[in-house]
């Protein structure tokens, strides 16, 4: 069969659905901190798929380049680690206030 | 030929993402996250962007899951199942998650069918075409167009994140610092008063 | 009095009946409470002032002065316009009431400067019999129902005030509230009445020229002027009574019933009538000269100058004139009975009082309001008497008011109890004094309207020489019965000349001299007012003052001879009162079921709204709102779990409801 566009994105949809269940579900806060990053990784899929789809020469233009979805997804990946990096540093400060990693044990903003 | 591939990738990759939220063990979750980013650098491949397969394997798999893995072992967390059983949300994740398959499926019923690349250039004609027309003709492979548009129109974004990348640096080392004790290097002389002995913050106090 | 030459005196003089005491209130009110003798001297000059101008008027036949319009819209076909001045008239009865009024009430000023003259607050009490000289005036003189109304809030409004006067007595200001709210619920009638008379007859002036109009507006003019011979046709001789001419009443008759009857409460009020008269005899915690003044002599024969005023349309209502005289029978009775059992020197005056009014009332209901304004005017004299010197026993005793506490005063104060003798015997209705002419009127002209009436009335003449008796015998001879009876002092001068002259007019003012009398003077005043108007002359009743036929002229004063030998007998010589009818004594129970109904009631619905205001108001909305205000609260604190994954999952619903309302609704 044919792999059209719409395959990409429902498999992309997939995972973004499946990381975003892993946010909700799981309790432990590392793995929903690697569950948000599957989501962010699900959206740079869909990037690719959509340069990869729209690729007209022709509509090139100094505003638009079939390539600006993957250029999009590269920047995607660098603020992805750096926020990666930044965010278990605040995980492991946390830790070192609580000493757990239990997100149910974290409810100092319930009222 | 490309639709077995593409199955079978997309079908791991899946599998993989499975396996980080349902795995009890964080390890087996963060290399199961892994092999689900190895799978979609495949699937990078398999659309044509070669560079962003390779940059997502090493930084994203070998970079960022890795981090992952030295604070997972960092940090001792035990096997989710030792844990007591609180109350799950597995109900409500599961119905969300359904709601946003059927998000999507709308979407996608509403949108044309059947995109397929038209007017692309074949995959195979990059090699043969010498460099320096190719620019211009659009010829070019993925990794000189990414750093063409990159360095004309995304400069601005491209020095903005390598400055970002800085203040990450930075904010991570002034985050994981630990309270350094008072030096006992001053002389006994000066010394006017004993320091304020300051209380470890804990999750206690008000 | 009729002089028909103009007089040199200008009319505007009448309004300082007016402005003289009222001067003297704000002087008063201003400035002078606290230099008590110049308020003494000012409300005395006042007084004295508005006496001398009513003898100028009434002897110099002085015209009544332009009238001050307040209020003026003009009327249209479908309604009566609106009219309210500030007038005065002057017409006979008028100038009768105004002497009796101004004259009375100098006596009593000048008592007062005696019998206060050691009280701190007299400067206030000056001030207000000022005011209340002022608002009695206004009612004898005003011209239409708003103003008589606007005095008439007046006097009630004094009458609280001087009733109230030493107010650190809890039974003083009690009192006082009493009165007025009794007052005011009977004028709630009497405002009726008077809406009621201003849409029947179109205008609000009872001048007496305007009545006539009124009258005719009402009725369909009488035939006899057309038959010329004062013959009554047949065709009417079935239709209405014969009081009305054989004319036929086509104002709705039952409005006009409304109307006399609303009229009617006024007087009920003021006059203090069966079933408003519990105001009257708690009165009495006044000081006496205020029990004289206002609760004998004049503000409560208010009333009764009121119902004078408007007598001939009083008639239109058969129905209502036998109420109001039913009702003043039953007061005349009734307070007589009442009377026999009390102790109190001034309560007994206080119900002989009521007595006396309910024969006013009653001859009015009669159709003898000549009767009336006699009795009322020798009254008046007898009555303001007995108080005066009932509060020269009082003075003399140091305050002193049970008369089984009394005893052998006639032979220490004998000035005082010659002055009161005469008194009693006036008001007894002994022959020969001036009470027993303007009784025996009354009596006559309820023997010709019904045989009921007279005899009731005889019967209360018995009871109220016997009660008088009694009070004299008791107070005034016997052994002194306690220490302070012992050595009574005289009261001064300035105390014992209004006694004197009040005496003498007790014995002369029922005398008629050729056709001069009070008596003679207020039947032609009536004969005139009622001629306008057509009433009298086709029948030829009532033109010459009725007398009772033969024997029946016998009768009262027979009973009022056996009333005093009876208690003379039962009483001479007692220390403690032989009769004991204890539900007379207890005042019929009118206060006991007063206070359970209507002060139980009030009180019961002030419970039920005080339930509501707690229960509904306070509890059910106000802390009800609040309530549910903090329950939402509450509710919405549940929101804030602190669980990350709760704010994850309401995080992504809210984003799948948000994509889903953007692309897939319009």
């Amino acid at each position: 069969m044919e792999i059209t566009l719409d395959h990409y994105l429902a498999v992309a949809a997939v995972l973004f659905v499946i990381g975003l269940m892993g946010v909700i579900m799981r309790r432990n806060l590392l793995i929903i901190y690697m569950s948000l990053e599957m989501m962010l990784q699900a959206a740079n899929l869909t990037f690719v798929a959509f340069s990869r789809f729209f690729n007209y020469p022709a509509a090139a233009s100094k505003f638009y380049d079939p390539a600006d979805g993957q250029v999009f997804v590269f920047f995607v990946i660098t603020v992805a680690a750096a926020e990666v990096a930044v965010g278990l540093a605040l995980i492991v400060a946390l830790y070192r206030l609580k000493e757990t990693t239990q997100v149910q044990n974290l409810t100092t903003l319930k009222f | 030929m490309d639709a077995l591939f593409f199955w079978f990738f997309s079908f791991l990759m899946t599998l993989g993402g499975l396996g980080v939220i349902l795995s009890r063990n964080p390890v087996a979750s963060a290399l199961c996250f892994a092999f689900s980013l190895v799978n979609m650098a495949a699937l990078f491949i398999m659309l044509g962007a070669y560079f962003l397969a390779a940059v997502q394997i090493l930084v994203t798999a070998g970079g960022v899951m890795v981090l992952f893995l030295f604070i997972i072992m960092l940090l001792d967390v035990t096997v989710a199942g030792k844990a007591p059983r609180q109350k799950t949300w597995t109900g409500f994740a599961l119905a969300l998650g359904l709601m946003f398959i059927y998000l999507v499926a709308l979407t996608l019923n509403a949108t044309p069918r059947g995109l397929v690349p038209q007017n692309t250039i074949p995959l195979e004609t990059y090699r043969s075409v010498p460099a320096a027309s190719a620019i211009s003709s659009g010829l070019v492979d993925d990794t000189q167009r990414i750093g063409n548009r990159l360095f004309t129109h995304f400069v601005a974004p491209f020095e903005i994140t390598s400055l970002l990348i800085l203040v990450a640096i930075i904010g991570v080392i002034v985050i994981c610092k630990e309270d350094e004790p008072a030096r006992s290097s001053r002389d006994e002389i000066s010394r006017e008063a004993p320091p304020i002995p300051r209380e470890k913050e804990t999750a206690l106090t008000p | 009095m009729y002089l028909a030459d103009a007089s040199p005196i200008p009319p505007g003089i009448s309004w300082f009946l007016l402005l003289a005491p009222l001067a003297a209130t704000v002087a008063i009110l201003l400035h002078l409470h606290r230099k008590p003798e110049m308020a003494m001297f000012a409300s005395v000059g006042s007084a004295a002032l508005c006496f001398l101008i009513a003898l100028v008027v009434s002897f110099d036949n002085v015209p009544p002065p332009a009238a001050w319009t307040w209020i003026a819209f003009p009327g249209s076909d479908s309604a009566p316009g609106l009219n309210i001045e500030i007038g005065m008239i002057l017409d006979p009865l008028a100038k009768g009431m105004l002497l009796i009024v101004t004259g009375v009430g100098l006596l009593v000023h000048i008592f007062s400067i005696g019998y206060m003259a050691h009280d701190p607050g007299r400067g206030r009490f000056f001030g207000g019999l000022s005011i209340f000289m002022f608002s009695m005036t206004g009612i004898v003189v005003a011209t239409n129902l708003i103003e008589m109304f606007l005095f008439w809030e007046g006097v009630g409004f004094s009458s609280y005030l001087l009733i109230g006067f030493w107010y650190t007595r809890d039974s003083a200001a009690a009192a006082a509230n009493k009165a007025f709210v009794c007052n005011r619920l009977a004028d709630f009638g009497f405002m009726i009445g008077i809406l009621t008379f201003w849409k029947m007859m179109g205008t609000l002036s009872v001048e007496p020229d305007k009545l006539a109009q009124c009258y005719y507006k009402n009725v369909l003019p009488s035939v006899h002027n057309i038959l010329g011979n004062g013959q009554l046709p047949n065709l009417f001789a079935h239709v209405g009574s014969v009081e009305h001419m054989g004319g036929v009443i086509y104002g709705q008759p039952a409005l006009l019933t409304f109307m006399v009857l609303g009229l009617f409460a006024g007087c009920v009020g003021k006059s203090a009538m069966f079933p408003f008269h519990v105001w009257l005899p708690d009165a009495m915690e006044g000081p006496t000269p205020v029990s004289a003044l206002i609760h004998a002599a004049t503000m409560v024969a208010a009333g009764v100058y009121m119902l004078c005023r408007v007598y001939p349309l009083l008639i239109l209502s058969d129905f209502g004139m036998d109420v109001i005289a039913f009702i003043g029978c039953l007061t005349a009775c009734g307070a007589a009975l009442i009377a026999v059992q009390q102790n109190d020197i001034k309560r007994i005056l206080a119900y002989s009082t009521l007595s006396q009014l309910g024969y006013m009332v009653m001859a009015v209901g009669c159709r003898g309001p000549a009767a009336a304004m006699f009795h009322l005017s020798t009254h008046a004299f007898f009555k303001a008497l007995l108080f005066l010197a009932a509060g020269s026993v009082i003075h003399a005793l140091h305050e002193e008011q049970d008369i089984w506490k009394m005893g052998g005063l006639f032979k220490k104060i004998p000035l005082t109890a010659w002055t009161f003798l005469i008194g009693f015997l006036a008001l007894s209705g002994f022959p020969l004094l001036s009470g027993f002419f303007s009784k025996d009127l009354i009596l006559a002209f309820a023997y010709t309207h019904h045989p009921f009436y007279f005899w009731v009335g005889s019967f209360t003449a018995f009871l109220t020489a016997f009660y008088m008796t009694r009070l004299f015998v008791v107070a005034f001879f016997g052994p002194p019965r306690t220490p302070a009876a012992e050595h009574p002092h005289e009261s001064p001068a300035v105390m014992t000349a209004p006694l004197v002259i009040l005496a003498v007019f007790s014995v002369v003012a029922g005398w008629s001299f050729g056709g001069y009398g009070i008596g003679n003077y207020y039947h032609l005043w009536a004969i005139n007012q009622l001629n306008a108007t057509g009433q009298l002359l086709p029948t030829g009743k009532y033109i010459a003052l009725p007398e009772l036929p033969g024997f029946y002229g016998w009768v009262p004063s027979m009973l009022v001879i056996a009333g005093g030998l009876t208690s003379l007998w039962l009483y001479w010589d007692r220390s403690t009162d032989p009769l004991n009818i204890r539900i007379l004594a207890q005042k019929f129970y009118f206060d006991e079921i007063y206070d359970r109904s209507l002060v139980g009631g009030q009180q019961r619905a002030a419970n039920l709204l005080s339930w509501l205001d707690s229960w509904i108001l306070e509890g059910l909305i106000i802390r009800g709102a609040a309530y549910v205000t903090v329950g939402i609260g509450e509710l919405l604190r549940l929101f804030q779990t602190g669980s990350l994954q709760a704010y994850a999952f309401i995080l992504s619903l809210g984003g799948a409801v948000v994509i889903y309302l953007t692309l897939f609704t319009h």
